[in-house]
């Protein structure tokens, strides 16, 4: 068995194959897994918020879409990737409680997905499969091998990606 | 004001420890009648942690728990969410219900709107005895249900600081009868204009 390399909410991480990146109970947050296909090399990240615009100073950057993915990438080239060879599944951006009233700040989960989505498009960075939306949480597991992404859920079973 | 919880300092912290005593206790004051027990509260925990600590309390990310959550309006506006875990819910609803204490804990419509009363009631309590330590109009708006990973439910809350903030500031409750004990957990995130208003009132700032 590879090593299990666990990813924290607002963290970010990359590992040279063999390995398998996790990140546990994803709910309106995003993890973002990426796989070079040349090299096996993996990134992992765990987001919470769309965009780096309402940063501080002292902002941690992995917690936003835009600068995390800007970073996971920098980090995938530091261990030889390119990104040409990269390709991306998402999954989370649930909508964990359901309001009669909608308030704005209740549509995180939707506002990530599609951060996320701008910002790997904007790397020019395909995304192969995703499992997104809803309202349960979510545990993701990117395996190097073949870059498969497993979602495990309470209630809604398991998939690969 | 930015990043108002990096900026909290032991003074800050000893304002919120108080208003998540007066608050528990009015909890506890409520959940024993709710109950017809006799309930003790220990001193509340507050915390502060960073994101990637965030899902290691109540037992792991993975780990069922219930959310119950609700807008706070009024003077002050943000959210307020209780998080119990399964076998604290276990109890509540089977003490509620007068089903035995072991039964396992269906999640069906009877169970979620116990829940959510009680979510109402320890709710009203905290924020009733917030409104009356700063003379500030606090109401709880209708609380929103969930039961999911811990990982997934706490996202929640920690997003919310997330906009203002690196780390998370929440407020652990133990609730006993003297043999069993409820564990819940209190995050209040005021909206980003409300914090000045709050500690203003309280006479912090």
């Amino acid at each position: 068995m590879p090593e299990i390399i666990k990813v924290g909410m607002a963290e970010l991480k990359v590992a040279r194959h063999p390995a398998i990146l996790t990140t546990l109970g994803l709910g309106s947050c995003i993890g973002i897994a990426l796989y070079d296909r040349r090299n096996k090399n993996i990134g992992m990240a765990h987001i919470m918020l769309p965009s780096s615009s309402i940063a501080t100073a002292s902002a941690n950057r992995a917690k936003f879409a835009d600068t995390s993915i800007h970073d996971l990438l920098e980090e995938m080239r530091g261990i030889g990737s390119d990104v040409r060879n990269i390709v991306a599944k998402i999954a989370g951006g649930a909508q964990m409680f359901a309001f009669a009233t909608q308030n704005e700040s209740m549509k995180i989960g939707q506002r990530n997905t599609e951060a996320t989505k701008t910002a790997l498009a904007d790397y020019k960075i395909p995304i192969v499969a995703e499992d997104t939306g809803g309202n349960y949480g979510r545990t993701i597991e990117l395996s190097s091998e073949d870059g498969s992404l497993k979602v495990k859920t309470i209630g809604f079973g398991i998939k690969y990606l | 004001m930015t990043d108002t919880i990096n900026e909290l300092n032991n003074f800050h912290l000893d304002v919120l420890k108080e208003i998540g005593n007066i608050g528990a206790g009015n909890a506890a004051t409520a959940l024993a009648k709710l109950l017809d027990k006799r309930i003790e509260m220990e001193v509340p925990q507050i915390r502060i942690m960073k994101f990637s600590e965030v899902s290691d309390v109540l037992g792991g990310a993975e780990t069922p728990v219930v959310g119950i959550l609700l807008r706070i309006q009024g003077d002050i506006t943000g959210n307020m969410m209780f998080i119990l875990d399964t076998p604290s819910a276990r109890l509540l609803v089977n003490i509620l219900m007068g089903k035995p204490l072991e039964a396992d804990l269906d999640f069906d419509e009877m169970t979620s709107s116990v829940l959510t009363e009680i979510g109402n009631i320890l709710a009203g309590s905290y924020l009733s005895a917030l409104s009356n330590m700063t003379n500030l109009r606090i109401m709880p708006g209708v609380p929103a249900l969930a039961m999911d990973m811990a990982g997934a439910i706490l996202s929640v809350p920690a997003i919310e600081f997330g906009k203002t903030s690196d780390t998370v500031l929440y407020i652990e409750n133990v609730f006993t009868d003297g043999h069993d004990s409820v564990i819940g957990d209190l995050f209040l995130v005021p909206d980003d204009m409300s914090y000045g208003r709050l500690l203003n009132a309280l006479g912090v700032v």
